[in-house]
């Protein structure tokens, strides 16, 4: 738990524990904390406790003179409440679902100066979207935006006037009416089946992936089951990496591309163990490092405790003199010397840290480069990378860069295509609330035993899906009350359950005359 | 189950409350004191104070319960329990006990926190339930874990100043001080000293739990009616586990009492306490890592408390989640196609068996009376079925057998207030079943035809729901018991309520096989047929009266298939879509249009009104009912089997012969790639085939083989289709949709193709080859897999190996799949099972949590929905502009569209070939 690790460590350096659990659950970390600006500190806790922190780390505060009014009446009303879990969103903004959102945590270790604002995420409405607008308006009703914006491009096209179009958003919300779920509609189960399912009959093995014949992606039924597993790292991580301009120059590609690759020293040079004279020596090979994009520059650099000299070499029977890294060893050890060549190997020269490969594809007009491996944060950092198209189906990834709204939209849309992958059609608002519920905590859980399962209110919702004794114990102990409001509780105990016609009751009025 | 005279009063649990239970009160809920290790004395009776005292329940009939008097089914049993010698510890609790013990001083007994860090913790967890609201969460029980840990840290008592040492747990139940064995009773003493107010922080309730509770001091054993004894036939008498466990207990429990009161050596009690810790903690949990098991007699291991609850077969899951029914039957299914979907066929001794309870009411004392007088198997004069009367149930709730012989005498009793159990009839709502019940359309009302036979007959259509077929499958039939159960089954459950699937806002109802060969026949192109013909079709459909003619030849009147199917049609309906056959080129009839409920172009088949594909009953469901598309379905279902019935249709070996000069040019293709493969292989050898980029230069060749050989299987299966005729039965079915793939055609034709073992050529085997025929090293197409034979010509043997080999993959891959996906299901439903719709349409949980403001984002019920989308703007702008409109613009492109299958990459279609082959084995 790195989270109590760290609030340990600071709490050894004597900051106050709520402060530091404070700290720590806004993002920061030791290393982040030590390069942290007190204005920063201040947006998680009050003035005060952030100087006393700061000073507890040695780092050197200038305290600002305390004429600001509003941060000393902020004082004394945090005290005692709990971290503010988010910075207040628009009101407007009713689509957003996740109350609980980490704060920018990258954004503010990356660029301390800039202060994080919360991008629009809804476009501004087109003239046709706000004409649609204004007339729902006038009739007091609200429809969702997707359907808005459809009607909007439909009626656009056909350049309806202002009756006609009246009339159709009225047709419009007759049928949008028509259309939408019961009160007291089981959701949750026809989504679980609907996912369910169509499981049985979805393969089994990995394929390759559409249109790199050179990848291979987990698919079918593995596939999904790790995306509702929500398991760290998927078994094949994958990313698709943009770029924003000359991604029609192959040359370019091919040049970030091999920035994107990892290149471990022994994929561009011989690496040998001189017994002789106890030592390592690296000679580069001249043509793979121009395939692989690297210069004696970079190797100058990675390799700076190694002397460069030219060494004779022996290749058979013919002797040559060579361009070479050489490292010495001061201890004769022959063990230790073939420890060092294999480190020596593996050291890295470029790359991303974890992509293994990088493959570089057209994909309409422009070239994409997709990874074996997975590491968003660092690609997102490289200048030329498109952040806004990039992307990983390591959803895991996805959450602690991006967010946790980030993760629902990759959990549906990793979902989605594994099942239109195996041609099977999935309403995509089952998957929404798979996705929603799995991410509702503000983080990714698991589906099952360790993630939701686990944390339902109901003792014997609990009992009936696993490990039966240890929740039945630990209820004893606690003292829990199971007040029956789910299906299985009820199931289990006879009574008709809350969903559905459970749900409601049935009064029959003998007569309206009599009563 | 039995209507009692309390019926129609319903009471509702509210809660259940969780709590360890004090020596007290398990003394006090005690009905008897067990002394003796022995169960019944040598006349076969109850001894007192044993483990089977009569004060504890009755199981044998006649005896009557000392406690409460009540005899065998009106006991429902009471505990005893047990006095131990010595404190003994609860395996359930020993992680606690081990924290306890640690987070408390050993001197004082209180918690190792100072006043301010408890108070800080416990407001936290205040906050923490308050934001939970209802159940607890999560986080609480995170702050009490780090409450004790704390704690735990502490040396120095904040209270007492008193040393703390260091606390170890031997496994299982032995916990040791700096190396200083604590016995049981020393545990119990300092867990008794600690105050109320210290428990809550570490998350224990001291309301319903006090520490010491935890280290039993009594033994409460449960009521005989929990572990019956069983009598064998020998009249032996067998006991249960538990019971024999008890009996352990028992003894050991006397024997250390009479040690340690005669003042037995330290070592001897000590021995035997532990004994007693073993067969205490087995008692609970047979299954307790570091001990061995309890065994019975014949060496297997014992059911105890927790084994009788944990798992599948637990009681939690497999009595208390699945309830056991009557008035159900079971039996295997078959077709009938001349029934509606919305019926199913009842065997008479089924029907016999089965009954509806009817209430008598002043408005039908009458007719009651008469079905009672019946009797219970009443025949008409041909011997047909009359429903009888197998019970009334009087108002006090006893129930009296219809007989032939009282059957006057009882129907003279029935009076107002009486139920009368009544056989099935034509027409009574029954629930219908298939296992697995993956989703809702797993369980659908049906109405009952009772009918002659033994085995439930439904109709094809309603086959793809339940995923069932005819090759033994069985299905379940639950007759429902109540007015309001009916009601809900009639609205809500009904078959033609499940023809759209919530799943993707299709229908899952439609015509399969026979049914769309048999539409196409009579739709494609100029299908005519003559005027007895078109009688029949008619009357197959009840429609009476003929429709004019409307095609001549030689001088006699035509009726064409395509204005005998639109007599079905609803009379405004008017769609575009793309024909099942029309999936590639434009010919004749592949694009279907229908105007005014008659089809002007197109052939009737998958697309049209098939199961998952079916546009015309997507369509006709959701513009026109279910009730409509029921009659749709029915009707098009019917007219396909009377179609196919006039026509004949047949499908044999012969379909997929092929001319020799076709034969010849398959050979040529497959000998020409087999040759490139070779060719390839000596390039790798030679070390000359161009490395593909990331790939090995053994990856590159296989990836270059496996697309030359199955764009080679592809040309074969093209040539040989080109010689297959369109009136070719299996190439109608093909086509049309009905069964079967071209590319299972061009198997049988041409050629198999390349069998593959994980998606890769057959490698292993073995030594550097796969079979023994071949030269090590061979990397060339017969030796990796490829079968150039056609399922028609026969497999040489190591083609059947191979193919073996690949089918073999595809079953295992099957019994995998089943697993794995059942379990995820489980998973996904025990997630969701709780959400719902609220009034206000937001989804939430149980504890209220808000999990979407809407369902879906846009709150649309899939099963409503357009293909997914939430309104039908094409239509909604064709009614407001009229149809013109739109065919301008873009416009029709939605009706042709559509949603179903995509087209698969090359490299996927290898895999359709295992799929195509593991059908062979379903069921």
């Amino acid at each position: 738990m790195a989270r109590k690790d760290t609030i340990d460590a600071l709490r050894r350096r004597k900051v106050g524990a709520k402060t530091a659990a404070l700290l720590v659950d806004a993002g920061y970390t030791m290393a982040s904390l030590k390069k942290a600006k007190l204005k920063d500190l201040e947006k998680v806790v009050t003035q005060e406790d952030a100087i006393r922190a700061l000073k507890r780390l040695g780092i050197k505060v200038e305290v600002p003179p305390p004429k600001k009014a509003p941060s000393k009446k902020k004082a004394p009303v945090k005290k005692k409440t709990p971290a503010k879990k988010a910075p207040k969103k628009p009101a407007a903004k009713k689509a957003l679902k996740k109350a609980a959102k980490k704060p920018a945590k990258k954004a503010a270790r990356k660029k301390p100066k800039v202060r994080p604002t919360i991008p629009s995420k809804v476009p501004e409405p087109s003239a046709w979207e706000k004409r649609v607008m204004r007339i729902l308006q006038s009739k007091k009703r609200e429809l969702p935006s997707s359907l808005i914006q459809n009607l909007a491009a439909r009626a656009q096209k056909l350049k309806l006037k202002k009756p006609d179009l009246e009339k159709v958003v009225d047709y419009l919300w007759d049928q949008y009416g028509a259309n939408l779920v019961d009160p007291n509609e089981s959701v949750g189960i026809v989504s679980a089946q609907s996912i369910g399912e169509p499981g049985t009959q979805m393969t089994m093995r990995t394929f390759h992936y559409a249109g790199v014949a050179e990848m291979n992606v987990t698919l079918g039924l593995p596939r999904l089951i790790e995306i509702v597993d929500a398991r760290r790292v998927p078994s094949t991580p994958v990313m698709e990496v943009f770029v924003s301009d000359g991604a029609d120059d192959l040359d370019r590609m091919r040049k970030h591309a091999t920035e994107i690759e990892m290149t471990h020293l022994e994929d561009i040079a011989d690496t040998e163990a001189d017994f002789l004279n106890n030592r390592v020596v690296v000679y580069p090979n001249v043509a793979k490092m121009r395939s692989r994009g690297v210069t004696w520059k970079d190797l100058d650099h990675t390799l700076s405790k190694m002397r460069r000299e030219k060494v004779k070499r022996v290749e058979g029977d013919k002797k040559r003199k060579m361009e070479a890294y050489v490292l010495d060893l001061d201890q004769v050890s022959y063990k230790r010397l073939q420890k060092q060549l294999e480190t020596v190997k593996t050291s890295k020269i470029k790359g991303i840290d974890g992509v293994h490969r990088a493959i570089i594809r057209r994909r309409g007009d422009e070239y994409v480069i997709y990874t074996e491996g997975s590491n968003l944060a660092a690609a997102l950092e490289l200048p030329y990378v498109d952040p806004t198209r990039t992307n990983s189906n390591n959803i895991t990834e996805i959450y602690e860069v991006l967010g946790v709204e980030a993760a629902r939209n990759a959990i549906v849309r990793e979902a989605t295509s594994t099942l239109a992958e195996q041609g099977l059609t999935v309403d995509i608002r089952h998957i929404m609330l798979v996705s929603d519920m799995m991410t509702n905590a503000g983080d990714v859980k698991a589906i099952g035993r360790h993630g939701i399962s686990g944390r339902k209110s109901s003792v014997l919702a609990r009992a009936a899906f696993e490990i039966t004794s240890h929740h039945l114990l630990k209820a004893a102990v606690t003292g829990e009350v199971d007040y029956l409001d789910g299906v299985a509780e009820n199931v289990i105990v006879g009574q008709p359950v809350t969903l559905g016609t459970g749900a409601v009751n049935l009064v029959y009025r003998t007569s309206a005359k009599e009563g | 189950m039995m209507p009692t005279p309390l019926h129609g009063v319903s009471k509702r649990i509210q809660a259940l409350r969780f709590g360890l239970l004090s020596p007290d009160e398990i003394r006090r809920m005690s009905a008897t004191k067990i002394i003796t290790a022995d169960t019944y004395d040598d006349d076969g009776f109850p001894i007192d104070m044993g483990l089977m005292d009569l004060h504890m329940g009755v199981i044998e009939p006649g005896l009557r319960c000392k406690t409460c008097g009540g005899r065998v089914d009106d006991c429902p049993g009471h505990f005893g329990h047990i006095d131990l010698a010595m404190p003994v510890i609860h395996v359930g609790y020993i992680k606690e006990i081990k924290t306890l013990l640690q987070s408390t001083c050993r001197a004082c007994g209180r918690l190792l926190l100072s006043r301010e860090e408890k108070q800080e913790y416990l407001d936290e967890m205040r906050k923490s339930d308050a934001l939970a609201a209802g159940g607890e969460s999560p986080r609480t029980m995170e702050i009490t874990k780090q409450a004790a840990r704390d704690a735990m840290k502490r040396q120095v008592c904040p209270h007492c100043k008193a040393d703390q040492m260091k606390i170890t747990l031997d496994k299982p139940t032995t916990f040791r001080e700096d190396g200083h064995k604590l016995t049981p009773k020393e545990v119990r003493e300092r867990l008794e000293r600690m105050p109320d107010e210290d428990l809550r922080p570490l998350g224990i309730n001291p309301d319903v739990a006090r520490p010491e509770w935890m280290i039993l001091t009594v033994l409460s054993v449960p009521p005989v009616t929990v572990r019956p004894s069983i009598t064998l036939e020998s009249g032996d008498r067998s006991e249960d586990d538990l019971t024999h466990k008890l009996v352990d207990v028992l003894r050991i429990n006397q024997r250390l009492r009479e040690n340690r009161d005669a003042g037995a050596p330290q070592l001897i009690v000590e021995d035997l306490w532990e004994l007693l810790q073993y067969h205490v903690t087995t008692y609970y949990d047979n299954q307790t890592s570091g001990i061995p098991p309890a065994r019975h007699r014949s060496g297997r291991p014992l059911k105890t408390l927790v084994q009788r609850l944990k798992g599948k077969e637990g009681r939690f899951r497999s009595n208390l989640s699945g309830k056991r029914v009557n008035f159900s039957a079971r039996t295997v299914i078959s077709p009938d196609p001349l029934i509606s979907i919305n019926e199913v066929g009842i065997p008479y001794q089924a029907a016999r068996e089965l009954t509806v309870p009817v209430h008598v009411q002043a408005y039908n004392q009458e007719i009651v009376k008469e079905w009672v007088i019946r009797g219970p198997k009443p025949t008409g004069e041909n011997g047909e079925y009359i429903p009888g009367v197998n019970y009334i149930i009087r108002p006090d709730g006893r129930r009296i057998r219809v007989t032939d012989k009282n059957a006057e005498t009882v129907a003279d009793a029935v009076e107002l207030g009486y139920v009368v159990e009544r056989q099935l009839v034509d027409g009574d709502i029954v629930l219908f079943n298939r296992q697995p019940s993956l989703h809702r359309m797993s369980i659908m009302a049906h109405q009952v035809r009772v009918m002659a036979g033994k085995t439930f007959r439904l109709n094809l259509a309603v086959c793809p729901p339940y995923n069932a077929d005819f090759d033994g499958d069985e299905m379940n039939l639950h007759v429902l018991q109540s007015e309001e159960a009916r009601a809900e089954a009639k609205i809500l459950m009904k078959v033609q309520e499940h023809i759209l699937s919530p799943r993707f806002g299709g229908p899952v109802i439609g015509a399969i096989h026979d049914h769309i060969t048999g539409a196409f026949l009579m739709t494609y192109k100029d299908a005519r047929f003559t005027r007895d013909e078109t009688s029949y079709l008619l009357s197959m459909v009840g429609r009476a009266g003929l429709p004019k003619p409307d095609m001549k030849a030689d001088g006699q009147s035509y009726w064409s298939g395509k204005l005998l199917f639109s007599t079905i049609l609803p009379e405004d309906l008017t769609v575009t879509f793309r024909a099942s056959i029309g999936s590639r080129g434009d010919e004749e009839d592949a694009v279907v249009r229908i105007e005014k409920g008659k089809i002007r172009e197109g052939v009737m088949d998958e697309n049209a009104i098939g199961a998952f594909k079916g546009k015309l009953v997507d369509r006709i469901a959701r513009d026109y009912g279910t009730e409509r598309a029921r009659q749709f379905i029915d009707d098009a279902t019917r007219f396909a089997i009377a179609t196919i019935m006039l026509r004949g249709f047949t499908t044999g070996i012969d379909d997929e012969d092929i001319p020799q000069e076709a034969k010849d040019e398959i050979a040529e293709v497959l000998e020409r790639a087999m040759e490139e493969v070779a060719g390839l292989v000596e390039a790798y050898k030679g070390g000359e085939l161009e490395q593909m980029p990331g790939r090995s230069l053994e990856e590159t060749l296989e990836v270059e083989a496996m697309k030359k050989l199955g764009r080679s299987r592809d040309d074969a299966g093209e040539i040989a289709s080109r010689h297959l005729g369109v009136e070719n039965s299996a190439v109608i079915m093909a086509r049309s949709g009905a069964r079967g793939s071209m590319l299972n055609l061009s198997q049988m034709a041409g050629s198999i193709g390349q069998q593959a073992v994980r998606g890769e050529r057959i490698s292993r085997g073995y030594w550097k080859r796969t079979l023994p025929h071949f030269q090590p090293e061979d990397l060339g197409a017969e030796a990796k897999g490829f079968v150039r034979s056609s399922y028609k010509s026969g497999l040489n043997p190591t083609e059947y190996f191979f193919h073996s080999m690949g089918g073999r993959e595809g079953l295992v891959d099957t019994a995998v799949r089943t697993s794995r996906s059942g379990y995820m299901q489980r998973r996904l439903i025990n997630v969701l099972e709780d959400l719902k719709v609220m009034e206000d349409r937001t989804v939430r949980n149980t504890a209220k949590t808000i999990i979407q403001f809407r369902f879906g984002e846009d709150g649309v019920d899939p099963m409503r929905s357009i293909g997914g989308e939430a309104v039908d703007l094409d239509d909604i702008l064709t009614g407001v502009l009229g149809p013109e409109a739109l065919s301008g613009a873009q416009g029709a492109g939605h009706a042709v569209a559509g949603y179903g299958a995509q087209e698969k990459d090359m490299v996927v279609e290898l895999e359709d070939d295992s799929a195509a082959l593991s059908d062979d084995a379903e069921d």
